[in-house]
Order: structure tokens, then C-alpha cells, then sequence
């Protein structure tokens, strides 16, 4: 079984991937946090990150949140992506419109009128 | 009310990104009926139970999301009535002929103060639901997939929810159910519209883009299918966002999970019967977290920020 070290720049930190997962499904089977988690189908955007060095294989997702230049500069949605090698990438997506982490600090969420 | 208007949900047309796949999982996870495909590709399914030929529509695009909601009318003349009554409200109506979908009579077709796209039809095909108008057997429920009874509602996420509730309201015969209020205590962060005696044929949230889908909802019979739902989910592998837990709001069982493009579908059981004279329920945002998950009593991040 291939297993391969996923590191998230943002914070510093790693976690083990298997390459049968997805880097969603590897960071999450594990308890750990990092990326942003959502729909899981390629579809919401929520998990958008940009892989900076690695290789990868990856699966349609949804044009609203990847074009086709996203695509080409490693921009990827990481429910949609298993790695291939070693990955190093950055959170893009990190719930953009999250209008609940907007009003975080004072524990209440808030929609956005 | 007396059913003589807008009678219930009829269909959905949901976007997907892989169809081969979205297939497999309606027809053998969600447990539909697949009744039929046609010239440009789209797929049409049914619940067992249905008697329309269609409720659900996929439609193989570049990105996730709904295309449209239909409700279906008691007969053409209330189509005919309606659409003069939307006219005269101001909306402007498009008609879609019929045969457009396939075994649908022509569709009025218009757009919500919400950016969302509504339909009203009054013919679709009977193509049954396996029993009989005569002498029938009892449906028993089993087999392979959820096997829900019907489509039963959508909530949509928008903008303008005020000019969308009251287009459902005073045009459409739709009763105001439930709703939350902001901090504010005066504007509307939610509301619950039905049609009939359901808890709830729409619901709406106020949101900061506008056209985005939160869900399609699916009944089941009882609080043990909700829990045979969540085991044929994780079975399947099925992304969940919540559940299996309920709502304090139409106090209804709940699961909500995704579609394999990311759409969000729900299976629910229960909900109280509304009727006209039942004054609508209010919920302050004080205990919204209670309102919208019962046991939980918080909301989670995904719930309200992920759409499609």
C-alpha cells in the first residue's frame, strides 16, 4: 500500500495519504484539519487548494470554482485529487463565503444580508 | 387549503458532473426509479411510490447546482389562471412546451426574486407506481437503496427572500409555516412556505449570492428508515454533512449528505400538518441552533456555507 506525505504550508503541518485517498478523505480519516471540508463531490469549492510541488491524478470538478487557468497553475479542489508522490500545497479555498467564521469571535454565526 | 392550486413538488433538475456515476448512485444508493433518457442526454427518475413518469432530472454540465424547481397544478385552466396572475404580478413567464421533458405537459417557467428558476405544469404521464388503482397490494418498502417515498421540497439560498416569499404568498396560495429572524429581530433569515398541509413544499434562507441550491429533499416512512439511510450512506461511502439528528423547526428526522457532484440532498421523516388557521411559528436567533438541529443545538460551518 503507498502512503504519501502531504504537507499543508499554510500551517506548517502534515499528514499521511494513502494514494487510494483523496488528500480530503487522507486529511480527514485522521482526525486532522487543515482543509476546508464540504460538499466532498467536486461541486461546492470549499476545498480549494493550490498544489505546489507533487504529482497528482484528479477527477471533474466544478467549473465555478476551477477554470480551466485555476487548472493549469495546480489549483485543484482536494476532494477531487489523489497524490501520485509527496505534496506540498496551499489552502485557497478555506470557505471564502463562510459567513459563520466571518463572526467567529463572538461564537455566534451570522448570515450575510 | 383545498388542493385546488399549486398541488405539490413535481420536479427538480439538478446539474451533475459525471453522469455514468450520478446514475449508478440515484438509481442503486438513493434507490430511484430511472423511467427514462432523452435526446440531449438528460436522465429522468422517479421514487417507487411516485405515480408521475419524473421528479428528479439530471443533466451533465461543467459545474453542480439546480437548474430548476417545479410544482405541479390541478389542471391547465389553474396553469392558465396562474400564469395570468403571475403576469399581472409583474413576473415575466416563458412557456416551455410540452414534450420538452419527456412524459411533461408545457411548463410555465419564471424566475424568483432570488435569481432561482420555478416551473408550473400541469400534466405529467402516470406511468404508476407499481400497484394497482385497483384492489392494490400494500407497498412494502424494500430492496436495494433508500427507497424514499417522494421528492418533497427544496431549500433554495438567496438574496431577496422577502420578494420571493411573498411572490409564493400572494400570487401562488403559499402559507408562511416557520421562520427565523435575524439578530435584528425583524428580518427574515428563513423562512418555511407550503403549499398544502405538509410542514414545508419550500424553504428559503437569505444568503449573499443568490440562484444557489442548499437542498432537495427526500420523505422516508419512518425514524427507523431515516437510520436504514444512514447505514446504506456509509455502506456506499456516501459524503454526509449532518445527521442522522432532528429539526426543531417542522421537527422533522433528518439526514443531509451530497450527491456525487456535491449537491446536497436530505432524507427525512415526519414534520407536523400545517393548516391554513395555524398561526406561523417563530424562531428568534437566540435559539436558531436549537431550531435548526434539535440535539446539537448549534449549527455547523458546512450547513450554512456550502452550496452549490
Amino acid at each position: 500500500m503507498v502512503i504519501y506525505t502531504v504537507t499543508i504550508e499554510d500551517d506548517g503541518s502534515s499528514y499521511r495519504c494513502f494514494e487510494s485517498q483523496t488528500l480530503l478523505e487522507g486529511m480527514e480519516s485522521l482526525g486532522k484539519k487543515g482543509i476546508p471540508v464540504g460538499c466532498r463531490g467536486g461541486g461546492c469549492g470549499v476545498c480549494k487548494v493550490q498544489v505546489l510541488t507533487g504529482s497528482y491524478t484528479k477527477r471533474v470538478m466544478s467549473r465555478e470554482h476551477i477554470s480551466e487557468s485555476d487548472e493549469a497553475q495546480g489549483c485543484v479542489l482536494a476532494c477531487r485529487v489523489r497524490p501520485t508522490s509527496p505534496i506540498d500545497l496551499r489552502v485557497v479555498g478555506a470557505m471564502k463565503k463562510n459567513v459563520c467564521r466571518a463572526v467567529e469571535p463572538s461564537g455566534v454565526p451570522s448570515l450575510s444580508t | 387549503m383545498a388542493m385546488t392550486g399549486v398541488l405539490r413538488p413535481g420536479h427538480a433538475q439538478l446539474r451533475v458532473l459525471d453522469m455514468d456515476e450520478s446514475v449508478k448512485f440515484y438509481t442503486d444508493v438513493m434507490g430511484l426509479v430511472e423511467t427514462g433518457r432523452d435526446a440531449s442526454g438528460r436522465v429522468y427518475f422517479k421514487t417507487r411510490a411516485e405515480r408521475d413518469h419524473n421528479s428528479i432530472v439530471l443533466r451533465r454540465a461543467d459545474r453542480a447546482g439546480l437548474d430548476f424547481f417545479a410544482y405541479k397544478v390541478l389542471n391547465k385552466a389553474t396553469l392558465e389562471e396562474l400564469d395570468g396572475k403571475l403576469k399581472a404580478y409583474g413576473v415575466v413567464t416563458e412557456r416551455i412546451p410540452a414534450g420538452e421533458m419527456l412524459e411533461t405537459g408545457e411548463r410555465v417557467r419564471f424566475q424568483i426574486p432570488t435569481g432561482h428558476t420555478i416551473e408550473l405544469y400541469a400534466e405529467k404521464t402516470d406511468v404508476g407506481n407499481g400497484m394497482t388503482y385497483n384492489d392494490p397490494e400494500v407497498d412494502v418498502v424494500d430492496g436495494k437503496g433508500i427507497r424514499p417515498i417522494r421528492m418533497d421540497h427544496a431549500l433554495l439560498y438567496g438574496g431577496d427572500i422577502d420578494g420571493s416569499r411573498k411572490l409564493f404568498e400572494e400570487v401562488l396560495g403559499f402559507n408562511l409555516v416557520e421562520r427565523v429572524k435575524l439578530e435584528d429581530g425583524a428580518t427574515d433569515l428563513a423562512v418555511w412556505l407550503t403549499c398544502s398541509a405538509k410542514a414545508h413544499d419550500l424553504a428559503m434562507v437569505r444568503h449573499s449570492e443568490d440562484n444557489k441550491l442548499h437542498h432537495v429533499a427526500f420523505q422516508l416512512a419512518s425514524w427507523e428508515q431515516v437510520l436504514r439511510a444512514a447505514d446504506i450512506m456509509s455502506i456506499n461511502r456516501v459524503s454526509i454533512d449532518i445527521g442522522p439528528t432532528r429539526h426543531g423547526i417542522t421537527q422533522g428526522t433528518t439526514i443531509y449528505f451530497f450527491d456525487p457532484s456535491g449537491n446536497r440532498l436530505e432524507t427525512f421523516c415526519g414534520g407536523y400538518d400545517h393548516y391554513p388557521d395555524n398561526h406561523p411559528i417563530t424562531w428568534s436567533w437566540e435559539h436558531v441552533g436549537r431550531g435548526i438541529f434539535y440535539h446539537d443545538r448549534k449549527l455547523n460551518p458546512a450547513f450554512l456555507s456550502v452550496l452549490t
